[in-house]
């Protein structure tokens, strides 16, 4: 019965398992599961080498409606057990899917080692600034003011960049995306399979219940547009509903600034080129923020060597040792016989 | 090689008369940068080839280089040896070497009326000794009227020594040790070539440094030929009978990293070790780390739970994961073991005991980790405990601990402590064809494979791996229907695998020895019931009451839980039960909790190993 079954004859209906999915209705991560249940036919890796791995949150519920293997972890240790996983066995196709506390508070220290050793999974953060699986206490992504059950006077602590942590903890690629972005998703997931190495993607998620509307002045249909800049390898920094608007480098305050095409004798040869293996730029692009467009898209991607790849040359590779091939080590070094 | 090194014993001119011992005990003291250490495990070495049995008991300060001269910085390291079978490192050193007025001053109170102290008066200026804690010099205010005393200016011989290799006067004095070792093997007899072997092979980068010390030993063993040192200074020890057969020295660390290889070779799986680092663990994966010729993977993690998190996740695609720490160290895994326990995958968890709580004393050895270990964990989740009662039987509880885990999907808590994993004992070298292999078969069948099925003996759960065609599954630490793992919250599903849980583990007591008695009658009196590291104080103990004459048995338990199906019986045979441990009393409630036994506590928690007079005092009252 051990037959690989070929991906590209399933579809992404093959990839929902038959749990009923128990996010509120309307949330965010619907989205989301959509686009990876769509992205993952696509991708020619055998289904039984995908590996589905969460920590604990509302998104960590994720590997249970997915027909992959699926391991829900612990709260913030996902990126540890991938890394045992992806260690033991580098073949599979690990995804960690994990929320803004999961990912930044109680899994932060292993986010930034996951990222720093580069190891070959992608991870996955749904960040909705919130607290949801709890009851709504604001997060480590939630804005100074952010009112909550535990901040009933507002947030006073600042917040946490997940894209600038990412880039600081040595990320190799790091992208971004909105959940709902059905046309964008799929393929920003396709770019992170195709990136070895750790493949960071936030994900701007709309927690329905404790949050809605949080990222309604990025994501909203009527101001998308103004408020995006949708990143392309090679072409200008190019956002606004008539395109006329861009990114200029300003050499002397090492800084990027809007422009508008036609005004003032700027033309698209003014514009800063977008280069994802430039991790200057991208430290710029990853903190924009109102009133400049919030980055889409791949910000950063400058492959480099996985702890994985690393570790698997240095082991001999094969089965386990051969019991009797022990005798030899039981026997190094300074022995007599009585 | 270096001429030097290989340089030919010379005949001896001037031979003493050796006063003939069943066995010493000797203690090296000093500076903890004086190498002393070094010296302990090479004078084992030697010591394990010259044929005699020998115990160790490293016992050094947490600093580094604490300041040079205090008392807190003294490093020490005991040794027992002998023609006869050696139990433990000793209660009370025969010989002390103090390199040091600080060593002196914290050693000397070990050391019997009568016993010979060898000291290093070039360090004895009014400086050391005002650190070291003394008002006037112990040489002259009648401290060592007592003892037998020899005075060595050991730093300006060893200066002299090395003089014509033209080191710096520092790297000059790090020798000191040799010289030292070189005096002290003219005392017992030893033979210098292994060390001088060691020590070319040790420093081939810096053949200055292997010459050196080669030139240091040589003169120390030359300075005390040629001394007058005096009537029944030296002795002669001579070869322990022992089970013919080949024979190497081992540490708990080095026979617990390869007992988990073999035990992981024996079930066909590649070992995989997640680990940080800390006292007194960190020594298994500096050794693990070094086979990766055997498919060894280590990997140090950035902190303990990331470490048992990752070995879980090597557990999950197939690997034997396998985890290591001290007691601080497993408190923070306690939350994925449980993880471990709910989604029944097999881990192996080491915990090297040291003094608590919380960092405590993590040189010093205890064994306090039992609670923690049976018990430690939110909810009910039971696990396998066992534990090593010496440094060759971690090879046996490390196989045995792999055993358990891969059979009954299960995670296996290894108890060891920190002077098992440091102390030095000879061993019978097994050979790998006497063990049986417990070959792992993964699931692979998808007909009808259900996650959470069970195995009708075992009550072990399928081992599916990731990668495997048509087996694809979740799991995770949400409660789980019992035979489709999917998430349940049903009230009577919660009930059936909570009692699954506990039934598989209790269900291991069925595959493990039943519980022998390791001296003395069945039944009778007094039964000393130990577990661990106090096994060889335990059984010098016994068996010198018995030798006395007193009814008195000896019962030492590996399988801490479960445990053994007939130890209830057993011990329900005796008058008495005592039980020996150094904590403050945890084997006797868990044996007065599962028997309703009035057994009585022996308490030791000082960091140091039971003294054999300690255990003989407490049998005496109790018959």
């Amino acid at each position: 019965m051990n037959v690989p079954i070929s991906t590209e004859q399933l579809t992404a209906k093959d990839f929902a398992s038959d749990q009923e999915v128990r996010w509120c209705p309307g949330c965010g991560d619907y989205a989301i599961l959509k686009a990876v249940q769509r992205t993952l036919p696509d991708l020619g890796v055998p289904k039984e080498k995908f590996v589905f791995v969460s920590g604990i949150g509302c998104a960590a519920r994720f590997p249970y409606y997915m027909s992959t293997y699926g391991f829900h972890t612990i709260h913030g240790r996902a990126p540890a057990f991938a890394t045992g996983i992806k260690l033991a066995n580098p073949e599979l196709d690990v995804w960690v899917i994990s929320g803004d506390g999961d990912a930044l508070s109680i899994g932060g220290n292993h986010l930034l080692h996951l990222l720093r050793r580069n190891v070959d999974v992608q991870f996955l953060l749904f960040n909705n600034e919130i607290y949801g699986l709890t009851k709504g206490q604001y997060s480590p992504t939630s804005r100074v003011g952010t009112r909550s059950p535990s901040t009933p006077g507002g947030s006073v602590d600042m917040p946490v960049a997940p894209a600038r942590f990412a880039l600081g903890a040595g990320a190799r690629f790091v992208a971004r995306g909105v959940d709902t972005d059905q046309k964008r998703l799929p393929d920003l997931f396709k770019r992170a399979h195709a990136h070895k190495g750790t493949s960071f993607v936030e994900i701007l998620q709309n927690c329905i219940v404790y949050n809605d509307g949080v990222f309604g002045a990025i994501t909203d249909r009527e101001v998308a547009t103004n408020a995006q800049i949708h990143l392309r390898h090679g072409e200008p920094l190019i956002f606004g509903e008539k395109a006329d608007r861009g990114l200029r480098f300003n050499t002397r305050t090492f800084a990027l600034e809007m422009v508008t095409l036609g005004e003032d004798g700027i033309t698209e040869a003014d514009l800063q080129v977008h280069d994802e293996t430039n991790a200057t730029l991208a430290g710029l692009l990853a903190v924009m923020e109102a009133p400049f467009p919030v980055a889409m898209g791949v910000i950063y991607c400058n492959p480099a060597a996985t702890y994985d790849g690393a570790v698997q040359e240095s082991l001999k590779p094969g089965p386990a040792a051969d019991p009797l091939s022990i005798n030899k080590l039981l026997r190094r070094g300074h022995t007599w016989q009585v | 090689m270096n001429e030097t090194v290989l340089a030919p014993v010379k005949p001896r001119a001037n031979e003493p008369h050796r006063h003939a011992v069943e066995s010493v005990v000797v203690r090296f003291a000093g500076d903890s940068g004086d190498g002393i250490q070094l010296t302990g495990g090479r004078f084992a070495d030697t010591t394990a080839l010259a044929g005699n049995d020998l115990a160790t008991f490293p016992d050094f300060p947490a600093e580094i280089r604490a300041p040079t001269g205090t008392t807190f910085g003294v490093s020490a390291f005991q040794i027992n040896f002998g023609s006869r079978g050696i139990k433990t490192a000793g209660d009370q050193p025969d010989v002390l070497v103090a390199l040091n007025p600080a060593a002196l001053y914290v050693n000397l109170g070990f050391l019997p009326k009568g016993g010979l102290v060898i000291i290093d008066i070039g360090t004895f200026n009014a400086r050391n000794l005002k650190k070291a804690g003394y008002d006037g010099d112990p040489r002259e205010d009648g401290t060592l009227k007592p003892y037998r005393v020899i005075e060595v200016d050991v730093s300006k011989q060893t200066l002299e020594a090395v003089k014509p290799l033209g080191l710096s006067q520092k790297e000059a004095l790090r020798c000191k040790n040799f010289w030292v070792l070189g005096f002290v093997y003219w005392l017992f007899d030893r033979d210098r070539g292994p060390t001088l072997d060691w020590a070319a092979r040790k420093f081939a980068g810096r053949p200055d440094i292997a010459e050196a010390n080669a030139a240091a030993l040589n003169a120390g063993h030359a300075y005390a030929e040629t001394a007058e040192l005096g009537e029944d200074i030296a002795y002669s020890i001579a070869p322990a009978k022992m089970d013919p057969g080949l024979y190497r020295t081992v540490t708990g660390a080095e026979s617990l990293a390869w007992g988990l290889v073999a035990g992981s070779s024996l079930a066909g799986l590649r070992l995989f070790f997640g680990s940080y680092p800390i006292t007194p663990a960190s020594s298994i994966l500096h050794i693990l780390a070094g086979l990766k010729d055997y498919g060894v993977g280590t990997f140090q993690a950035e902190d303990e739970i990331a470490a048992v998190c990752a070995a879980i996740g090597a557990s999950y695609a197939g690997e034997l994961g396998v985890t290591s720490s001290s007691g601080p160290g497993v408190a923070l895994k306690t939350e994925a073991i449980g993880l471990a326990i709910s989604t029944e995958l097999p881990l192996v968890i080491v915990n090297s005991q040291r003094a608590g709580p919380s960092t405590g004393m993590p040189t010093k050895t205890e064994q306090s980790d039992l609670y923690q270990s049976v018990f430690g964990r939110n909810a009910d989740s039971p696990l396998v405990v066992i534990a090593s009662r010496s440094p060759s039987d971690c090879f046996e509880t490390a196989i045995e601990a792999a055993r358990l885990a891969v059979k009954y999907m299960t995670p296996v808590i290894l108890l060891t402590d920190g002077y098992i994993a440091n102390a030095a004992e000879p061993w019978a070298v097994p050979d790998m064809a006497d063990y049986a292999p417990f070959p792992v078969e993964f699931r692979t069948d998808p007909e009808g494979f259900q996650p959470f099925h069970r195995n009708e003996t075992t009550l072990a759960r399928n081992w599916a791996v990731p990668g495997t065609p048509g087996l694809e599954h979740r799991i995770g630490g949400i409660e789980k229907a019992s035979e489709s793992g999917h998430i349940s919250y049903d009230p009577a599903n919660h009930q059936r695998m909570t009692d699954l849980r506990a039934a598989k583990i209790a269900g291991i007591a069925n595959d493990i020895p039943e519980q022998t008695v390791d001296a003395g009658p069945q039944s009778g009196k007094l039964a000393v019931v130990g577990w661990g590291s106090t096994y060889g104080p335990i059984s010098r103990a016994v068996s010198n009451m018995r030798n006395r004459g007193v009814e008195v048995s000896h019962i030492h338990l590996r399988h801490i839980w479960p445990l053994p199906r007939n130890l209830g019986t057993l011990l329900a045979g005796f008058d008495n039960v005592l039980v020996p441990e150094m904590n403050h009393g945890q084997l006797v409630t868990l044996l007065r909790s599962e028997y309703l036994l009035p057994a009585r506590p022996l308490n030791k928690v000082t960091g140091q190993p039971f003294r054999i007079a300690e255990l003989e005092s407490a049998i005496s009252a109790l018959v």
